[in-house]
């Protein structure tokens, strides 16, 4: 059987991007601990709108650690501080009753807060359509098994694709890069036999694009402690391989047309 | 046969004087139609496709291949997502497989045998010549989803590695690990993407549509409403396609993303739109079950957990030991006792159906008695911990993450729920519904899954309207209008259009009650599980009809929506969407009560074999059911589509 909890939440509440935001209070009661925690936030708009009081706005969707829509700072960290959950997979049997809870959007230049805790992510769209694909029309296409990829590449790239595109990585980052994701699409086309012939075509848009809107890498690693999918710091490194050597293969097809 | 005679419509309580209606499906063998009908079929030439517009809302698979292929062919695309980017689309959580007749393991695979299984599969309700198409362009699928740099699972060697799904005697399934819906999806939104940075395609998120425009009869544009700064626009173009997803979340608790809605297919059916077999939703068996009262969705687990897991219930229902002390004499393993050649392995439909019996009869487990076990303990001690913890690590984190329970030493507790729609939009046979112009791709229209969808061929359907039909499909009713103009949104329909949208959205922000949109939601939910779930009886369906209007009345009597309509408010978002499952869930009743038979998920109780299996009435109902709008207070008058079945001779599904 559940028990509950009586809660104290902090919550940003913002009407809109230009306008001022600030916290406020409320007080959750005898929230099951079996809900999860977008759930207990259903709860408190139930009774926000019982009160005649706007209810939060919050991103969600799948509410199963796929989409990639939810995402907010739960006392300070991205999802909260289950490893590797996104925080519409954490439940409230992680907080015990009396707890204060602080709860923030994304916070970072490249994410403008919308309202309340639901920001625009759009710019990370913008790093995939400059180049995070294999451009292959439809109906051009080899039979699937007419090239063979080692389980262990394919496995790799999938690790690396795993990525939701949350932002989470970017929320964490104290310079709000956006390495992590970017690194993510890069390793799961760039390791890729298909992803070959674009490869630095790719890399060099790609992160071009990235540093139009985020801001550079300086090794914290918090992005990897915060990503609700553990997508590896390694991918970063082998995007900055790349991202080097695309400087060059580029200039020198170039000038080979 | 259709029904023609007022006594039977009387009775069923709905207006069957519709007339038949033609499928355009095309002549001559079955394995040769779609080569002749791409053959026969308007083109439009290449260098005048960039005249043409075409709108497509909805980017999930169906929708991203379809706005991708559009543009790379050509066509002037824009294409509209409510969802902030277009990678959320509900396509995302899939995560069992995709299928498609490869036959690369060698095991017997053709393209007839995936044609043959999903007509049968569909309990025999959906169009021969459409599932056939379906299973052909199977294979290019892959080919596409591959070069793209979709990470499919692998053997050591390199190829491509394929498992049996959902009891299907080949394997013919595509996977990438747990997560192929996701895979897939980023793919055909990569393919979208390039187009979009190309400018070939004009992308519009956090953009809901809320009505579909029509001139003279024919599709002209549509009228969105951004969810950002609440504006409502007229967007026009010489075709609109749906590409909008299912209807799931009329249940209220699904394993459907929460945003998944009718409004689109519905705003449309409004329009002129038929809609199709309403009655025909898929109940999912394996599922986490219900907590409590908050719960907002439903979490499935994967069907291929039932490769390995037993399922059972204690024999009484008064049992209060823990599963691990139950001894095997007190055991009721209710599949493999009654089914002994499927065993756990039957069908969704016969699955769930068996789980809600028992459940009934009291012996269902957990606190609230609402689930029954999925029991691993003999494939642990028969292959080791490791090799489950291979197979199914993810979910079976997964499952503890929420219930908070852990599955390898306690057996999980599953329960049916609401997982796909197989009716929708009544489609051609190129795709097309019957408002000329406005065509229905993937879980939006009705077609190729007749009354049940057999497991991995969702995701097959969805892409294959996008890449492969679609594209070729859209011209027919393009190429005569070479040289037009689409209609300007400064016409009148678009601005009475326009303005019907802001009438609706100021009439529910005004009621003024006092009861938020997500209760009415959550009562409506309890009331379509009720009636319209897994057994359907007439009596109760009856009941349901009277219930929903009760209900319905009392949300535009008392709903209660706050705040602003210029800014992000998803009270006003759900109340709108929530309306329109009111009127949807009417028509589900109506459609089950007067399809007084059972076939694939629909079961209903009068229909039944001795052993209380599903009994199909094929004299009377092989057909599609399209019923049309008839305005708000008037009963739908259904429409029928006859059904031939030449190549899978009909048959009584049988699992014993
Ligand atoms: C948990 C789960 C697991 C599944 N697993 C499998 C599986 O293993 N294999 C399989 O084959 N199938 C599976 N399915 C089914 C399959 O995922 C879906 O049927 C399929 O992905 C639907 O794709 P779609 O493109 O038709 O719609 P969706 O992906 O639902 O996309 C709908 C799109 O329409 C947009 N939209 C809707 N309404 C509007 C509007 N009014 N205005 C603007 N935009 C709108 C949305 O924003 C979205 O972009 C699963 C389903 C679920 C729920
Ligand atoms: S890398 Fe991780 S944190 Fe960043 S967007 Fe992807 S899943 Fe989210
Ligand atoms: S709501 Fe989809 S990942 Fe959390």
């Amino acid at each position: 059987m559940s028990n509950t909890l009586n809660l104290t939440l902090q919550i940003w509440r913002q009407e809109a991007t230009d306008a001022p935001g600030s916290f406020q209070s409320y007080t959750v009661r005898d929230v099951p601990d079996d809900a999860s925690f977008l759930e207990m936030l259903d709860t408190l708009n139930e009774t926000l709108i019982d009160g005649g009081s706007v209810p939060i706005e919050f991103p969600h969707d799948c509410r199963e650690g796929i989409c990639g829509t939810c995402g907010v700072m739960v006392n300070g960290r991205a999802h909260g501080q289950e490893k590797g959950t996104a925080v519409c997979q954490l439940h409230m049997r992680k907080f015990n009753d009396g707890d204060t809870i602080i709860i923030e959007p994304w916070r970072a230049t490249a994410f403008p807060v919308l309202r309340d805790l639901v920001v625009d992510r759009s710019a990370l769209d913008d790093i995939v359509a400059a180049g995070g694909f294999v451009s292959v029309p439809t109906g051009n296409a080899p039979d699937a098994n007419e090239i063979p990829i080692p389980k262990d590449v394919a496995e790799s790239a999938m690790d690396a694709a795993s990525c939701i595109g949350c932002g989470a990585c970017v929320a964490a980052c104290p310079n709000s890069a956006a390495q992590l994701f970017t690194a993510a699409k890069l390793w799961h086309l760039n390791s890729l036999p298909q992803g070959q012939p674009e490869r630095y075509r790719r890399s060099e848009a790609m992160v071009d694009t990235m540093e139009q809107f985020f801001g550079s890498c300086t090794n914290h690693g918090e992005c990897y402690e915060a990503c609700p999918k553990e997508i590896s710091l390694d991918f970063i490194a082998y995007m900055n391989r790349d991202y080097v050597k695309s400087k060059l293969v580029n200039r020198k097809l170039a000038s080979q047309r | 046969m259709q029904e023609t005679t007022e006594d039977a419509s009387a009775l069923r309580g709905s207006s069957l004087n519709g007339s038949s209606l033609n499928s355009q499906v095309p002549d001559g063998p079955m394995a040769d139609k779609w080569e002749n009908h791409k053959f026969n079929i308007k083109l439009v030439n290449p260098s005048n496709k960039r005249k043409f517009k075409v709108l497509i809302v909805g980017t999930g698979l169906a929708g991203a291949s379809a706005a991708a292929s559009l543009a790379e062919l050509g066509y002037e695309v824009e294409a509209f997502t409510f969802h902030d980017t277009p990678r959320r689309a509900h396509s995302i959580a899939a995560q069992g497989g995709i299928n498609a007749a490869k036959n690369y393991p060698n095991d017997g695979d053709s393209v007839h045998r995936l044609f043959y299984d999903t007509v049968k599969g569909g309990d025999f309700r959906s169009r021969e010549a459409n599932v056939h198409r379906l299973a052909q362009v199977s294979v290019d699928i892959i080919d596409q989803m591959t070069a793209q740099g979709v990470p499919f699972a692998r053997e050591y060697g390199g190829l491509l590695a394929n498992r049996s799904f959902g009891g299907a005697q080949v394997s013919r399934t595509f996977y990438a690990r747990g997560q192929t819906g996701q895979q897939l999806l980023l793919g055909a939104y990569q393919q979208m993407m390039r187009q979009v940075g190309l400018g070939k395609v004009k992308l519009h998120t956090r953009m809901e549509m809320l009505d579909l425009v029509t001139k003279d009869g024919e599709a002209c544009g549509i009228v969105c409403r951004n969810l950002v700064t609440g504006e409502v626009t007229s967007h026009s173009g010489h075709a609109v396609v749906l590409a909008t997803g299912g209807y799931g979340n009329v249940f209220y608790l699904s394993t459907n993303a929460m945003a998944c809605n009718v409004t689109a297919a519905w705003r449309a059916h409004r329009k002129g739109a038929f809609f199709a077999n309403p009655c025909y939703t898929q109940i999912h068996p394996t599922c986490i079950p219900a907590s409590d009262e908050f719960q907002s969705k439903l979490t499935l687990m994967s069907e291929s957990l039932r490769n390995d897991g037993r399922i059972w219930v204690p024999r009484n229902p008064d049992e209060t030991r823990a599963a691990a002390d139950i001894s095997e004499r007190d055991r009721y393993y209710y599949l493999e006792e009654k089914y002994p050649s499927f065993g756990n392995l039957v069908p969704r439909d016969v699955a769930s159906r068996n789980a809600k019996t028992v459940v009934d009869k009291g012996l269902g487990v957990g606190p609230l008695k609402n689930g029954v076990y999925l029991d691993f303990a003999d494939a642990i001690k028969r292959d080791g911990k490791a090799t489950i913890e291979a197979k199914y690590g993810n979910l079976f984190q997964m499952y503890e993450r929420i219930t908070g329970e852990d599955p390898y030493a306690r057996p999980m507790r599953i329960y049916p729920a609401t997982h796909y729609t197989m009716g929708g939009l009544w489609v051609d046979y190129n795709l097309m519904t019957t408002v000329p112009g406005l065509y229905a791709c993937g879980e939006a229209n009705f077609s190729d899954h007749g009354a049940n969808r057999l497991g991995a061929s969702a995701l097959m359907q969805g892409l294959a309207d996008g890449y492969f039909v679609l594209p070729y499909t859209i011209g027919d009713s393009l190429a005569p209008k070479l040289g037009t103009e689409p209609v300007p949104t400064s016409d009148p329909v678009f601005q009475s259009s326009e303005q019907g949208v802001r009438d609706r959205i100021s009439r529910l922000m005004s009621i003024g009650g006092t009861k938020s949109p997500d209760y009415f939601h959550r009562e409506l939910g309890k009331l379509v599980w009720n009636y319209i779930g897994m057994e359907r009886t007439e009596a109760g369906l009856e009941k349901a009809i009277t219930e929903i209007q009760a209900l319905n009345e009392e949300f535009w009597r008392d709903l209660r929506v706050l705040g602003d309509t210029d800014t992000i408010n998803s009270s006003i978002e759900n109340a709108g969407r929530v309306a329109d499952f009111f009127e949807l869930a009417e028509l589900m009743a109506r459609d089950a009560l007067d399809r007084a038979e059972s076939c694939g998920g629909h079961f209903r109780v009068e229909s039944q074999t001795e052993d209380g299996e599903a009994l199909r009435d094929d004299e009377d109902f092989s057909h599609v059911s399209a019923w049309e709008w008839q305005g708000e207070d008037t009963i739908q008058v259904k429409h029928a589509e006859e059904l031939a079945f030449e190549e899978v001779p009909l048959s009584q599904r049988s699992y014993k």
